[in-house]
């Protein structure tokens, strides 16, 4: 095994990292902040970037960054529930230690959408990789256009970042749209999936950048429900989301057509991938 | 002041139609206020209009026992409300809230549809309209029913 395989960034050994603290986002979800070393063998990554995270004994989960990267500090993930191994990460508690490996992956295009308006389209768990493209262009706010954030849920007790999502509603240099897939009467805001929300959206369509995350399904009728309206092609992007293994483009799991995702994604210009995600085999 | 069809020229699903067809259609519609909470139709009631929304939400409410009053859909400013009217035998299948202030625009449906029949060429012009918003509506209903934030089983 050549020496170059075994980086110094060790993204294939895993840094025993300490959970400073832990909250309920809703039933399922869970948002734990890491502690990072003072050594700084773990980067922080960039804003779509995911890493291994490792509750030990039980194995690893390929776990979006969700928080500020450019908080050198911390390191901040959310997961929700849907296997074991993930349902241990939701149940740490401040104090306890979790192996991690990473940064990996292609990350969200920021640079590229700098002098344009940035569409931000999350669906579900899909919010928590897309936060931190929100924190990037809000701390760099002049450097950007219009920012729109389009956020579909499930129903209002499956809402992540609830807090926050208030705080944003409050902005004026935000634009926040949210939207329920069902909702009792009680329930004072918009109901519909996240795309019905897409025609009457006012920005710059021929000079946008458009970042969606949810399911796959999702951000395929997000993608064709915005081309046909002025969006470019090579101006969308999503984020896959595939089995992940080694994390570094070696074992070949989350291979996706001719793409590794962990290392050639997780996020994908939209039309490198449009033909793959409707391909039944892969 | 500005007439009814300078006013309706202006929103969204009217843009770009000939102005002739648009004085036409004025002559059915009438300007609107419903009050936070109020209810602009009922499931089962007859479609005697559609509305084009200016301003404030309206939710598409369907009682169903055990589960009450569920929202399917909620509709806002440069929207439309109601398709009823378009097809036999004209009558509601949802209730129709205003959840906040609305503004609207509403058109008489036996008027349109007289209209229509009398000068297909606005009928097919309205209807290319009306058509692609009922298929985006039916795309969205679908992937609603789909579930597809729930956990894969």
């Amino acid at each position: 095994m050549s020496a170059a395989l075994f980086h110094a960034d060790t993204r294939l050994a895993p840094v025993p990292m300490r959970v400073v603290s832990a909250r309920a986002e809703t039933e399922e979800t869970a948002t734990i902040v890491l502690e990072r070393p003072a050594s700084g063998t773990i980067a922080t990554g960039v804003p779509g970037q995911f890493n291994m995270l490792w509750p030990f004994g039980l194995g690893e989960a390929a776990i979006s960054i969700s928080g500020d990267t450019a908080d050198g500090s911390r390191i901040v993930h959310t997961v929700r529930a849907v296997g074991p191994v993930s349902a241990a990460i939701g149940r740490l508690r401040a104090g306890d230690t979790l192996g991690v490996r990473g940064p990996f992956g292609i990350g969200w295009p920021i640079d590229r959408a700098r002098g344009r308006d940035v569409v931000v389209v999350a669906g579900g768990i899909g919010l928590a990789p897309l936060r931190p493209v929100i924190y990037a262009v809000l701390r760099d706010r002049t450097a950007f256009g219009r920012l729109l954030v389009l956020y579909g849920a499930r129903q209002a007790k499956d809402m992540l970042f609830r807090d926050e999502l208030a705080q944003w509603e409050a902005r004026s240099d935000l634009e926040l749209f949210t939207t329920l897939d069902t909702a009792d009467a009680t329930w004072t805001g918009r109901v519909g999936f996240v795309t019905a929300l897409l025609p009457q959206l006012r920005f710059q369509r021929g000079n946008a950048v458009v970042m969606a995350c949810g399911p796959e399904i999702m951000m395929r009728a997000t993608a064709n429900a915005l081309l046909p309206t002025g969006v470019r092609v090579d101006a969308v992007f999503v984020s896959m989301e595939r089995n992940m293994k080694c994390a570094a483009g070696l074992c070949g799991h989350c291979q996706f057509g001719p793409h590794f995702v962990c290392k050639d994604g997780p996020v994908f210009p939209y039309g490198r991938v449009r033909e793959l995600m409707t391909v039944r085999e892969i | 002041m500005k007439t009814m069809a300078s006013l309706i020229r202006e929103h969204l699903f009217m843009v770009g139609i000939d102005e002739n067809y648009i004085e036409t259609v004025a002559g059915c519609a009438r300007n609107v206020v419903y009050s936070s909470g109020t209810y602009i139709f009922r499931e089962g009631s007859i479609a005697n209009a559609f509305f084009l929304i200016r301003e404030g939400h309206v939710a598409l409410e369907v009682y169903a026992p055990q589960l009450g009053n569920r929202v399917v859909q909620t509709l806002g400013p440069q929207e439309i409300l109601g398709e009823a009217w378009l097809v036999p035998p004209y009558v509601h299948d949802f209730d129709a809230r205003a959840t906040e202030n609305v503004r609207a625009f509403a058109f008489d449906a036996g008027c349109l549809r007289g209209k229509c029949e009398a000068d297909p060429a606005i009928g097919y012009t309205l209807m290319k309209r009306f058509v692609p918003i009922v298929v985006q509506r039916l795309q969205a209903a679908r992937l609603q029913v789909m579930d597809v934030y729930a956990k894969a089983s």
